[in-house]
């Protein structure tokens, strides 16, 4: 899943340490959300929690990475940002930041996040659970998967 | 009623082996508490006064006998061999381990049961009417609704880490039996003038610290937008519901703080950006799900005559028992208040029971309701009487449905960590002045409902009487509310001033009622005088 | 006094804090003076015991352990609608110890 050196450390910037895209990871510092809208150049940008995902919709086809902190797992705002985004087409990486948990990271993808860079490292049996626990999902999110009422009806 | 598939099914199933992973990792210890304790809340599982409690969902508030049984196995194999019903018509079992959590999941994951969502941050467990699909005022059977709502909000990724807790609850009649207003979404099955149906949505109503009656934000939402119309009011919710202070984070106060039109305009934006994403299951779908709540085998041609020789069954058919919307059958009311008894509680011996009455008289359907009672949707009337006889046998034929000793009382101090009162005592005090003096049958309906804290699991802001339990200065103390109403006439209680003590407080509702049965008029409940003659009259009865 | 509480993580019984280790018992509960805090640290650390807190406490005329606040005297003893699910279903008047 992720990119390790010989050594078994992980070698991508901000830690990402599950990450599902095949592009090449993007090591460009992110910036605020206020500071990107005066930076015409900037390629990353980092939502906090009260920030207005919706905010970022102008700028979708420069941005090439978004991160998403969650300075508290209990703190959902971040899900709606990220499902935001996706809905109105981008495609960047979508970086889940900040206090990413075992038991949060398939509920994250499931809204788009598509890399995981947890402030502290989470065991990797876990997660490989957690992700591969659903054998399906009630709800279309935008992920691909197809909820079960697809699945009954076609 | 409703059947799992074998999608259903796997979800359960792999919630179950999840909890039981997250067990294990507490456990183990390399999973804190701070980080389980939603899990374990999403998961129905409290840490109370003396154990663990397990709050298991009952969708709204519909079970089959093997269910009901099933109940009844769990209290005796896991717990003490009781089960407590509760105001948002579920179960709970005050005595749980959490090393057997997960094997109480699996039991409750073999009946199609589960105890998804039953607390934490999220969107609970949904509610309905007692009655529905047996009520002769109904529009339709509003629970295939609340099915479909169940199965979207189930792990619904977006939200479940919401600011505060999220109750549903979908009715269809005028008559709301489910405190619909007080949710944080009522929806109400509604007909438009061209003959469709459709929900009309109500948001942002609560009882709690700060009780509100929800507006309605959308007189009419087409049943194929149900769900993105839902997804529209939670993630505006999710989005900027406050988080500053879990005091003001439930939506009642983002309403209340936009304004109702501000926030229906929001969530108008949100649901058209919707609408372009196929979040919408197919309009098949609810007709699957309707399928399964088809009327079971009516018989016609029943009797609708009844032997009233017997006056104590006499009694209880006319107060326990509820209009059927086909002839010769009725919805009985078996009550969980016996005279001095705990409100809701039932024994592992006493929930059996209740299960086989299920299946032998009511087509294999019951239902719990918000106060704490089990109905039999279906009984023919000329079975009445056979039922009746058994359900007395057992303790369970008291009848006094919507009666002042019918209370609704949550568990208060005696097993709740949040509680400041107990609320248990007050209730059975209660119901044995009023058994002893004997007015409760002259009273008519009357609802009293007893909280233990302002946290108003007990609905006392709701009840023509509440009372809600305080601290002060360590001593437990009572103040009485007059006026509240969970029905269709919504209306929250007033506090009538200083509060009482534990024997004060029951005085306190004797003089209350005291003053009603002086001043009522003709065919005048209790909540109709309060509300014609105002409070003063009861203050000068009180502290006068 | 101040002695500690809290519950056992596997079953959730209530348990209090004897200085030694941890018991169903309240008789069996011991001043912990200014120590609360890294005894609750270390025995949460170890799962002995789940959310633990600290009370005030006396001990009254018979000299026993009495929790200040009504909640810990119900959770001591148990509900006290249920006389029978309590720790002292043989002694009734247990219940007027927690009022």
């Amino acid at each position: 899943m992720a990119d390790q050196n010989e050594n078994g450390d992980w070698t991508s910037p901000d830690d990402v340490q599950f990450r599902f895209r095949d592009d090449e990871v993007i090591s460009v510092p992110a910036v605020t959300v206020d500071s990107f809208k005066d930076q015409t150049n900037a390629q990353a940008v980092r939502i906090e929690p009260g920030d207005d995902a919706r905010d970022l919709l102008p700028y979708l086809d420069r941005l090439s990475l978004v991160e998403v902190n969650f300075p508290a797992f209990t703190d959902g705002r971040g899900y709606s940002a990220a499902r935001i985004l996706r809905e109105a087409g981008f495609t960047g990486e979508l970086r889940a930041v900040g206090e990413v948990l075992v038991d949060q990271v398939a509920l994250m993808r499931r809204c788009g996040f598509d890399a995981f860079a947890p402030e502290k490292k989470l065991n990797e049996a876990d997660v490989e659970a957690t992700f591969s626990r659903w054998p399906h999902v009630y709800q279309a999110t935008g992920d691909g998967r197809e909820p079960i009422w697809k699945l009954r009806h076609g | 009623m409703y059947k799992y598939d074998q999608y259903d099914q796997a979800m359960v199933d792999a919630r179950v082996e999840e909890f039981r992973d997250q067990t294990r990792r507490r456990l183990e210890g390399t999973l804190a508490e701070e980080h389980f304790r939603p899990l374990r809340l999403q998961n129905g599982l409290y840490l109370q006064l003396h154990a663990y409690m397990l709050r298991v969902a009952v969708p709204y508030g519909t079970l089959n006998s093997a269910q009901m049984h099933a109940l009844g196995d769990i209290a005796d194999k896991y717990d003490r061999g009781y089960g407590h019903f509760t105001t948002r018509q579920n179960i709970q079992y005050n005595w749980i381990k959490l090393e057997d959590a997960p094997d109480i999941l699996a039991d409750l994951a073999k009946v199609e049961m589960h105890a998804i969502q039953t607390s934490g941050n999220c969107i609970r467990n949904i509610s309905s009417d007692h009655y529905a699909g047996a009520a002769a005022d109904e529009l339709i059977d509003p629970r295939p609704y609340a099915e479909l709502l169940r199965q979207w909000s189930s792990f619904h990724p977006e939200f479940l880490a919401l600011p505060r807790k999220f109750k549903i609850a979908v009715i269809a009649s005028e008559t709301d039996r489910a405190a619909m207003r007080l949710h944080d979404i009522g929806i109400r099955m509604v007909k438009n003038d061209a003959g469709e149906i459709g929900c009309a949505f109500y948001v942002g109503g609560g009882m709690g610290r700060t009780p509100m009656i929800g507006p309605l934000i959308r007189d009419f939402v087409p049943l194929d937008q149900l769900i993105t119309y839902s997804e529209a009011c939670l993630r505006v919710y999710n989005r900027y519901g406050r988080r500053d202070n879990k005091y003001k984070a439930r939506i009642k106060i983002l309403v209340h703080e936009l304004g109702a039109d501000e926030y229906a305009r929001q969530v108008e934006e949100e649901f058209a950006l919707l609408l372009d994403q196929g979040i919408e299951p197919p309009l098949a779908e609810l007709e699957r799900i309707k399928a399964y709540f088809a009327d079971p085998d009516f018989k016609s041609g029943l009797t609708e005559e009844l032997d009233r020789s017997d006056p104590d069954f006499a009694l209880w058919v006319d107060r326990n028992t509820h209009a059927h919307k086909v002839p010769g059958y009725v919805s009985a009311t078996i009550s969980l208040k016996p005279t001095g008894g705990i409100p809701g509680d039932a024994s592992a011996d006493q929930i059996r029971l209740m299960a086989a009455l299920t299946r032998e008289y009511s087509f294999d359907e019951c239902r719990v309701t918000h106060a704490q009672n089990i109905v039999l949707p279906h009984v023919e009337i000329g079975r009445l009487h056979e039922l009746w006889s058994k359900l007395e046998e057992a303790g369970l034929g008291t009848p006094n449905l919507d009666q002042i000793d019918d209370i609704i009382a949550c568990p208060g101090l005696d097993y709740c960590s949040l509680a400041n009162a107990r609320s248990i005592p007050v209730a059975q005090k209660i119901s044995e002045r009023f058994a002893a003096n004997g007015k409760a049958g002259e009273l008519g309906q009357l609802k009293l409902k007893i909280s233990g804290c302002i946290n108003a699991c007990g609905h006392h802001h709701a009840g023509h009487i509440g009372i809600l339990g305080v601290d002060r200065k360590g001593k437990e103390n009572y103040q009485l509310l007059l006026g509240g109403c969970e029905a269709e006439d919504t209306s929250l209680g007033k506090i009538t001033g200083p509060g009482f003590d534990e024997d004060g407080i029951v005085d306190a509702v004797e003089k209350a009622t005291d003053v009603y049965l002086s001043n009522r008029e003709d065919g005048e409940r209790f909540l109709d005088t309060y509300r014609r003659i105002g409070m003063d009259p009861f203050k000068e009865a009180l502290y006068g | 006094m101040k002695i500690l509480t809290g519950n056992d993580l596997k079953s959730g019984a209530v348990i209090w804090w004897t200085g030694r280790d941890w018991s169903i018992h309240v008789e069996d509960a011991v001043d912990v003076g200014d120590k609360a805090d890294e005894i609750m640290g270390r025995e949460e650390a170890a799962r002995r015991v789940n959310v633990p807190y600290a009370i005030d406490a006396e001990l009254d005329a018979d000299g026993k352990v009495r929790p200040a606040h009504i909640k810990d005297r119900v959770r001591a003893l148990g509900p006290t609608v249920r006389p029978d699910l309590t720790l002292k279903p043989a002694e009734p008047e247990a219940l007027n110890w927690v009022i």
